[in-house]
């Protein structure tokens, strides 16, 4: 499966021969875990890791929570709280379900800016890159259904607030809106659905998961360096890596074990902290509350929703070509899915020949503004759209698209980058010396 | 760098995790040191009986606690109150309607807590957590990371906010309150100091009052939580004592790859 050569898996004794020529399944396991490494994975690597054991514990929790949920508007929050109240362990699978959520997304951040920091999206991982994009999407979608079932206050609004959206699209808009929530406006139809898709969809992710890995293990792991593992010879290629098993694995349980230590902290000791108050009151249609906030890992995508109001020149100018058919809210609409858009199609806007950003110079610094560019966004999506939070929210947005599409393509071609080490085993040793013979 | 760049994104997402309050009036909360707050911190169960007498002879004339089952007064981490005596209190507190009878019957200790008589008071069960707000400074939610200050500081406020002024519009009397967003509140002041006595001659000022009711809502909302706090000790008790291990196995592992010699 690998492009790295490496010994395969060899049946010896004669029940797996038998089960090898039949099914090579163990072969298949022994192939993926043995993957060859490049040995220079540093901690940012880890995050993949923790994401596959996110997705499991929100699964296994998951399948818990439904057996004790009930999706209808009379008793999901009563159902929520016969969980919190009356269900052996339930308050701490609730709480464990719901900061699972947060920790998924901020690994998924982490792992993407790391993967957008060493060039990892560049030929020949844009397979790779595309599917992990899909993912991103797939657990927004998860994630925002999932805040809706409870049906408190910020459920009911944030479903309402998202799905009007959908409502904003040009001419299919009403229709699709519609369409989604199964009727007029969130009520039954929708929480129904909703359940019903929050408990799917992260199959679906786990599907695209066995892709992502799939492709990775293809093209090999990207490195710090960003420079090709040596596949001349298994030889060659053993002195760049070393195998999955026992090396990285017991390395990414070391990064995993840590992160749950800080996040077991977070569910014992304050697990409400990250969820918005408001949602421990029941859903009410008649009351609005005064200030309709999503999770905070959509924020950094709420403020750039919100940032192009119709005084914005941009948004002017695409409603007078458009003939009014893109207002100020479909272009909010377009900017949020663009912005990720421009994310997933970086492999085609980076021009640089060097793949790791330790060796571009002036890239570094373009890089660490846009993780500062996350960061204001997602404080300025949870403040209210006025004043001097829209004008951060327009700058910040500015800088995103900015980034990808003319500042990624532009230092490709004038910046001059530092020189790469000739191979992994180089920098290695740069790093720890010689191995001892 | 990048170490440092991830310093500031988490210091960043404990500050936006706030913003709840940011819209809303400017209202005043003050902290309180409960006894619940921090890892450690547990319910005070006297508190909690006190605050369970106040909810009865006072908050209980209009405001329910639909959720909360009366038989958890017995559990412990909670009031703790003996089964008897739990049910004892049940059948001469309250009555609920009984759909199999079609009538009005005395409460049993597995039912909850009735719906309050007041239509527009809203219901309790939850109100300490859903009010927890991000309480200063600016709507950062620092307060609550380092002072546990959330929704029984809110609540207390509230309880003791009152200035005494008054006004009506539209028929509705408002009462101004230096807690409540916008200032002025629909809830006449409903404790002014020794409405209850307690049993156990605890002080009965205002603010002890109101601190005890509050403690009280906290545990209605929360029942689970010593629990919780307990299992999440006990978690990152082990989780450490597991990173510990992993970490002294993977630095064992790497040495000979990084020309080291292994002392653990």
């Amino acid at each position: 499966m690998s492009g790295i050569p490496h010994d395969h898996y060899e049946p010896k004794t004669g029940a797996e021969k038998w089960l090898h020529s039949r099914l090579p399944v163990v072969g298949l396991i022994y192939d993926t875990i043995m993957i060859p490494t490049p040995k220079n994975l540093n901690w940012w690597w880890i995050w993949g890791i923790v994401l596959a054991f996110c997705l499991v514990l929100q699964i296994v929790t998951g399948i818990v929570l439904a057996m004790h949920y009930t999706p209808h508007v009379d008793y999901a929050f009563a159902s929520i709280e016969h969980i919190m109240r009356d269900v052996n362990g339930g308050h701490m699978l609730r709480y464990i379900h719901m900061n699972g959520a947060s920790l998924f997304f901020f690994a998924v951040y982490i792992h993407i800016f790391r993967g957008l920091f060493y060039g990892s999206y560049k030929a020949p991982r844009e397979i790779t890159w595309i599917v992990g994009m899909l993912i991103f999407l797939m657990m927004m979608g998860t994630g925002f259904m999932g805040y809706v079932l409870p049906w408190g206050q910020m459920s009911f609004w944030g479903a309402t607030v998202i799905t009007g959206l959908f409502g904003a699209i040009p001419f299919i808009g009403d229709a699709l809106q519609t369409w989604l929530l199964g009727g007029p406006a969130v009520d039954n139809y929708t929480l129904n659905r909703f359940f019903s898709l929050h408990y799917l969809l992260p199959f679906v992710i786990a599907a695209l998961v066995v892709v992502h890995i799939w492709a990775f293990h293809t093209t090999g792991n990207n490195n710090p360096t960003g420079v090709e593992v040596r596949r001349g010879s298994k030889e060659e290629a053993k002195k760049d890596t070393l195998p999955f098993w026992p090396y990285f694995v017991i390395k990414d349980l070391v990064g995993l074990a840590i992160v749950l230590v800080v996040f077991f902290a977070v569910v014992g000791f304050m697990p409400n902290y990250f969820g918005h108050p408001d949602n421990y009151l029941e859903a009410n249609p008649l009351v609005t509350p005064a200030h309709i906030v999503p999770e905070w890992y959509f924020l950094p995508f709420y403020a750039i929703l919100r940032a192009f109001t119709a005084d914005v020149w941009v948004v002017m100018a695409a409603s007078w070509i458009t003939g009014g058919i893109i207002d100020a809210k479909f272009f909010g609409v377009i900017a949020m899915f663009g912005a990720i858009a421009v994310m997933a199609i970086v492999p085609w806007l980076d021009t640089s020949r060097v793949r790791s950003g330790r060796f571009r110079p002036m890239f570094k610094w373009w890089f660490y503004l846009l993780i500062l560019d996350f960061i204001v966004l997602m404080w300025a999506g949870a403040m209210p759209a006025e004043g001097i939070y829209a004008m951060i929210s327009l700058i910040g947005s500015a800088y995103w698209f900015g980034y990808f599409l003319v500042i990624l393509p532009i230092l490709g071609v004038i910046e001059k980058p530092t020189t790469p080490p000739t191979s992994i085993e180089e920098d290695f040793n740069a790093h720890y010396g010689k191995p001892a013979e | 760098m990048l170490k440092k760049l991830s310093i500031a994104a988490v210091a960043a997402l404990s500050l936006t995790a706030g913003g709840a309050l940011a819209a809303g009036g400017e209202s005043h909360v003050h902290d309180v040191d409960f006894s619940f707050e921090g890892p450690f911190g547990k319910f005070d169960q006297n508190q909690l009986q006190r605050g369970l007498q106040i909810y009865t002879e006072v908050c209980s004339a209009c405001h329910g606690m639909r959720y909360v089952p009366i038989r958890t007064l017995a559990d412990e981490g909670g009031p703790h109150l003996p089964a008897d005596q739990v049910r004892a209190y049940a059948e001469q507190t309250f009555e609920v309607f009984d759909a199999e009878l079609d009538d009005y019957r005395p409460a049993k200790p597995t039912d909850h807590f009735p719906e309050g008589g007041d239509p527009n008071a809203p219901d309790l069960s939850l109100m300490a957590k859903a009010r927890a707000g991000f309480h200063g400074p600016y709507g950062t939610g620092i307060n609550q990371m380092f002072k546990g200050m959330g929704g029984p500081e809110y609540i207390v406020s509230i309880l003791t906010g009152y200035t005494g002024e008054e006004k009506e519009e539209a028929g509705t009397t408002y009462y101004e309150n230096t807690a409540f967003p916008g200032g002025w509140i629909s809830m006449a002041p409903p404790l002014y100091g020794e409405d209850v006595e307690f049993a156990d001659g605890h002080s009965n000022e205002l603010h002890h009052e109101a601190e005890d009711v509050s403690a009280f809502l906290m545990w209605a909302a929360e029942p689970k939580m010593m629990a919780r706090k307990q299992a999440g000790f006990v978690g990152v008790l082990m989780l450490v004592l597991l990173a510990s291990l992993l970490f002294l196995t993977n630095k064992k592992l790497w040495a000979p790859i990084k020309g080291k010699e292994f002392h653990g």
